[in-house]
């Protein structure tokens, strides 16, 4: 059974050169797009992944970087909308490259379908009332 | 028969004022007809929640000991500057005042995470704000500075007051240049990428009275989730533009100058607002009632979003420069279908104003006055209309020669 997930992946400063990913090819077989990666001043890098395969050999894959010391988050854990902030105004709608925001045609509400978020962080500064948090 | 606002209030104290919001009126007077509606409906509330940048609110701090005088010195509000060209105590903060170490578009496009905005969301909200304030001092004014916490709860006046709000109608702004622009009406994609149209449409209160025969100065509205006023036309007021054969007006027209006491109002209908490469501002929300007096002004509220249109203009081009040219007109009810066709593109749109809380707000006022807590006011004068002749005009430069 093919699996496709986004996660988020934080590596502490001893791993920051190693090649994780390519072993997650080599050894896993898995697809990976990557959507964001940075390393900070204290060397601890962040990797934004959407990664692709067969359900098992994605699981031992997620097992070796767990092992590896890897920490794993789900991406959908990592954007979120204040609801106490977010006024529906719709600002939001087009400025997202993934459409993960849409309006209900009902309601004319704006409804976040944050598993369709890839993290880039273009809402957070368009937002006017400031509503979208990025927590990584 | 047509009915008058005394009539209607009296209605309202007993409790059984008729009142519907501006979208669902659409469907009564579908069903019922216009004229049995217009006797059996009183009141239709409309609503707004936008991005209103001419806003402000005005203070009186309270005298120190020893005195102070801000009036010529100047003064902070959690760093932000407070207009001091006033009396000694007096202070009034726009909107849009910035910090003065705020970096601004220095990096562009510039954040704008805090300004005057914010701040009167956080006095709305009961929050503590520092007031820093330096003078030059007088004989009866000796202190020279001043720093200490004030609580809205506290101050002896905290007026919200808006020299211009609930734009009626706006345009709908694109972009048809190579690069990425950061406009007040959000980020534009280039080449058409996206549209930004800002108006609550069918419910929005100057939609519903396009000629002002109802809204004016004195009406009682809902201000900021308190009650408010109707002052003035707000700045920029333009009777005298195109309109469609129901009157709707094409473009930007009517504006309102409102104000209220800022005490009971809430951080909920007063949020301070962030605009991308723009500026700070903000979002305020309005909701104005329409006395069903006879079936024209009945006839007015039954406008839906198919009937009003808007201009399309270039923000890369003819707005900075002041230019008239539009890239055509869409209706309201083609930019809430979430895509409008420019130039033979499909460009999706997004609103800047919220739809869903000007609703709300229309519901909240309706609510007040079913439950007779909300009289109407009789405005004690109209709004400059059509007939007026007033209009707006560019600044004509002259330059200044120099006189060495």
């Amino acid at each position: 059974m093919a699996v496709a997930k986004k996660i988020v992946l934080k590596f502490p400063k001893r791993m920051v050169d190693r090649p994780i990913v390519y072993r997650l090819v080599k050894d896993y077989d898995l697809e990976f797009n990557i959507l964001k990666a940075s390393i900070t001043p204290e060397q601890e890098g962040l990797l934004v992944l959407e990664l692709k395969g067969n359900q098992q050999e994605y699981d031992k894959g997620i097992e070796f970087l767990l092992k590896a010391g890897v920490q794993i988050q789900a991406l959908s854990q990592d954007v979120t909308r204040n609801e106490e902030r977010c006024t529906h105004c719709g600002a939001c709608v087009t400025v997202c490259p993934t459409g993960a925001f849409k309006l209900d045609q009902k309601t004319r509400m704006v409804i976040f379908e944050n598993e369709k978020c890839i993290a880039c962080g273009l809402c957070i500064p368009a937002c006017p009332p400031r509503a979208m948090e990025v927590h990584f | 028969m047509a009915k008058t606002i005394a009539e209607i209030n009296e209605k309202i104290k007993a409790g059984k004022a008729v009142v519907f919001n501006a979208e669902d009126i659409i469907e009564v007077v579908r069903e019922k007809g216009v004229k049995k509606a217009a006797q059996e409906v009183d009141v239709v509330t409309t609503g707004t929640f936008g991005i209103m940048c001419s806003s402000g609110a005005y203070f009186n701090t309270g005298h120190t000991s020893p005195r102070i005088k801000f009036g010529g010195g100047r003064a902070y509000l959690n760093d932000v500057p407070a207009y001091t060209g006033l009396a000694a105590v007096d202070l009034f903060l726009g909107a849009n005042a910035l910090p003065d170490d705020d970096p601004r578009n220095r990096v562009h496009p510039g954040e704008f995470n805090y300004g005057g905005g914010h701040v009167i969301e956080e006095l709305a909200a009961g929050k503590d704000v520092r007031l820093e304030a330096t003078a030059y001092g007088t004989d009866c004014y000796p202190r020279k500075k001043l720093e200490t916490w004030i609580n809205i709860k506290d101050l002896n006046q905290a007026t919200l007051f808006n020299i211009r709000n609930a734009y009626q109608n706006y345009n709908v702004a694109v972009n048809t240049s190579d690069k990425t622009i950061y406009t007040y009406m959000g980020v534009l994609k280039p080449k058409l990428g996206n549209a930004n149209y800002s108006s609550a449409g069918q419910i929005s209160p100057l939609f519903n009275d396009p000629y002002y025969k109802c809204i004016g100065i004195g009406t009682r509205i809902f201000l900021g989730g308190g009650t408010g006023f109707v002052v003035w036309q707000g700045t920029q007021f333009n009777p005298n533009v195109p309109r469609t054969e129901k009157g709707i007006p094409k473009e930007g027209a009517g504006t309102l100058a409102v104000i209220g006491d800022l005490k009971q109002m809430s951080p909920k209908w007063l949020v301070g607002t962030s605009v991308l490469g723009y500026g700070c501002s903000l979002t305020v929300g309005i909701g104005v009632p329409i006395p069903i007096l006879d079936e024209e002004i009945l006839q007015y509220t039954i406008v839906t979003d198919a009937d009003i249109v808007a201009p399309v203009i270039d923000y890369a081009d003819a707005f900075p420069h002041l230019k008239p040219d539009t890239l055509g007109e869409v209706s309201y009810a083609e930019l809430k279908s979430g895509k409008i066709k420019i130039k033979g593109k499909d460009v999706p749109t997004a609103s800047r104003s919220s739809y869903p809380k000007a609703l709300e707000i229309a519901n909240i006022l309706k609510g007040w006055i079913e439950t007779g807590k909300f009289l109407l006011t009789e405005p004690v004068e109209k709004l400059p209309g059509v007939e007026s002749g007033v209009s707006i005009k560019a600044l004509k430069e002259r330059p200044i020669e120099d006189q060495t």
